[in-house]
């Protein structure tokens, strides 16, 4: 085992330094030493020579740090003399010397908090505008559909159809039996309190009807069918499917997002009439088994409460949920960059940004419901 | 060719997937310090004999020797130790696309070296200024051009001074002078490194320009057919299928 290389600097009253390798240059022992050929260097010398009599094996580790020698020499305007070092060691050096691409050539998009701040401001903006955007492209797809001048592919229609609809079934009854049963028992513990356990059917009712039936579903779908919209659709823009599309002149919004949108829509208002049912069903074997409410009494209560008007409520608003998870999904998709882990990144902001919007229209449609007595 | 210079010994390689054989009887030796390419028609099996070589797959029969020691042989310890000693760059980069430049060169040194954070980072500057990218560090390889890509897969090769180093399908995607570029930037690297390279390419141009020795695998016989210089097989064809692949080719691409 040879010992570890080492760099020794000699300045002469010429200018002249000599950078005097010795010894072996090992990966596996780091790299040299060059703090005293730096400090040499900064003192104003003219010219930095080699010498390379005692130098054995070398690599990458003492390369790079000559190269990072070279370069401070050469900001300081010093000629560099390589003709004493080993051929392939002045070739190396040579060549990472040479001149390739200038970094800089892409800008940087902010620099500092405030501007980093104000840049991400502006691009919420501009985000809302592109989902408005994309929102109005998509409706204006669904007019010329409707008037029969579109060229939405119906084998996907039926592709998407069955994949939103009958395919979903069992994880939307599942987790909604299962929300139905955790309503019910949150009535356990509260009504219990002031012995109104009859109560129970009037939550669960209106629980169920007007919010958790069409919020589950929406979440479910978002997480499962938003996120693969834009899987689809990213994938196919990274393997520059929807530029083919393009190019021929068909619209990718009619020939893949309408169908996605349009699936969506219809479809969704009857996965939350599935979820209301096997909902109410969790609530109702809680109610029975758990609280002593007579099974008549609950379906009485439950008639008495609620509505048509609770039931529509909730279906109106799945078409909502419809809307904004295949919208979000389908844009995100299609806003994808062109690399592999941007697929992932646009099926993750693709069920963010469809669950905060679920949430929020739901917000808002609660204050219309309320102000206009549904 | 004598023993001492040969730095790769195929022997009696046969490839196959499954019972699919891709190749058979492939015999060959490739010099310390030379650029072999290996030729052929597209699907002959050229990208697979790259993979065989590099232990992607493993051969139905035969060995691959490097400097006379089986890598097919090796247990996993001794062939990682042999891994360690080639870089490889894929056709389309494979530069992981959620890392910047700098940590995509950085990550076979962290893996291989016990180099401080300082010292890895002087030599990802280096292998990034070898390779024409210096101060792309920060950059991710989405934000670069195709050719730039290449490069900097390059560069994340040569991080831990390869003896032996690969291309698939080096000028694949690049316009006529970045692709030339890259054959200097390869002539470059063999001279100042030394180290062996081979090249899976069909690219005549580039082979002329750059190839000591090509290995011609022949896709209907499913066996290598030739080994030689470019310039040999072109002017002594051995068979009617070689003479055509360089030199037909060669008139068209060579109008000068």
């Amino acid at each position: 085992m040879q010992q570890a290389g080492t760099i020794e600097t000699t300045l002469e009253d010429s200018g002249t330094v000599t950078l005097r390798l010795g010894g072996g240059f090992d990966m596996d022992a780091g790299c040299a030493d060059s703090a005293a050929a730096e400090a040499m260097l900064a003192q104003g010398a003219k010219l930095l020579r080699y010498n390379a009599d005692r130098l054995e094996n070398w690599d990458s580790s003492l390369v790079a740090v000559l190269y990072e020698l070279e370069k401070l020499a050469a900001a300081a305007g010093m000629p560099i003399d390589r003709s004493a070092l080993p051929h392939r060691l002045a070739g190396l050096l040579a060549m990472a010397a040479s001149i390739g691409n200038r970094a800089g050539d892409t800008a940087k998009i902010c620099n500092g908090p405030i501007s980093c701040l104000g840049a991400q401001t502006t691009e919420a903006w501009r985000e809302m505008l592109r989902f408005l955007d994309f929102a109005g492209n998509t409706t204006l797809a669904l007019v010329d559909l409707i008037r029969g001048r579109s060229k939405m592919r119906w084998r996907d229609f039926w592709a998407v159809l069955q994949n939103v609809s009958v395919e979903a079934l069992p994880i939307v009854v599942l987790i909604s039996f299962l929300v139905g049963v955790i309503i019910a028992f949150l009535g356990a513990v509260v009504l219990k309190k002031f012995g109104a356990e009859f109560a129970i059917s009037y939550l669960i009712g209106y629980g169920i009807l007007r919010e958790m039936g069409a919020i589950m579903t929406g979440v479910i779908m978002a997480g499962r069918t938003g996120a693969a919209f834009a899987a689809q659709l990213g994938s196919m823009k990274v393997s520059e499917e929807i530029d083919a599309l393009q190019t021929l002149g068909i619209s990718p919004n009619e020939f893949l997002v309408l169908p996605r949108v349009v699936t969506l829509v219809l479809m969704m208002p009857l996965l939350t009439v599935f979820a209301d049912l096997v909902g109410i069903f969790g609530g109702y074997l809680v109610a029975v088994s758990m609280m002593g409410v007579a099974s008549g009494q609950f379906f009485i209560g439950l008639d008495f409460v609620a509505g048509l008007n609770d039931f529509a409520l909730g279906l109106f608003k799945a078409m909502v949920f419809g809307v904004l998870i295949a919208t979000s999904g389908c844009m995100k998709g299609m806003q994808c960059r062109a690399s592999a882990d941007a697929v992932g990144e646009a099926a993750t902001k693709a069920v963010v940004l469809s669950i905060t919007l679920i949430i929020f229209a739901n917000t808002i449609i609660d204050w219309a419901a309320a102000h206009f007595n549904v | 060719m004598s023993a001492a210079d040969t730095h790769i010994q195929v022997r009696g390689l046969t490839m196959a997937y499954g019972s699919r054989v891709i190749m058979q009887g492939l015999d060959f030796g490739i010099a310390r310090g030379g650029v072999t390419a290996i030729v052929g028609g597209s699907g002959c099996g050229k990208s697979t004999l790259l993979r065989h070589m590099i232990g992607l797959l493993e051969p139905a029969k035969g060995e691959i020797l490097y400097n006379g020691e089986s890598f097919t042989a090796a247990g996993t310890l001794r062939r990682a130790e042999m891994l360690r000693r080639f870089g490889v760059t894929y056709q389309q980069g494979a530069l992981w696309s959620s890392m910047t430049l700098g940590e995509n060169v950085a990550l076979p040194l962290e893996q291989y070296t016990k180099l401080s954070a300082q010292d890895i980072r002087r030599i990802v500057q280096l292998k990034l200024a070898l390779v024409g990218l210096a101060g792309f560090e920060d950059y991710a390889p989405s934000d670069i051009s195709g050719g730039m890509r290449k490069r900097a897969a390059l560069a994340r090769a040569l991080a831990l001074d390869p003896e032996v180093l690969f291309f698939d399908e080096p000028s694949a995607g690049l316009d006529p002078i970045s692709s030339r570029r890259l054959d200097e930037l390869i002539l470059q690297v063999r001279d100042s490194t030394g180290a062996t390279i081979i090249i899976v390419t069909h690219e005549l141009p580039s082979i002329y320009a750059i190839v000591d020795q090509c290995v011609f695998l022949d896709a209907e016989t499913r066996t290598m057919a030739a080994v030689g210089s470019p310039a040999e097989l072109r002017d002594n064809p051995p068979s009617d299928t070689i003479g055509r692949f360089f030199r037909r080719d060669a008139e068209e691409a060579q109008p000068a």
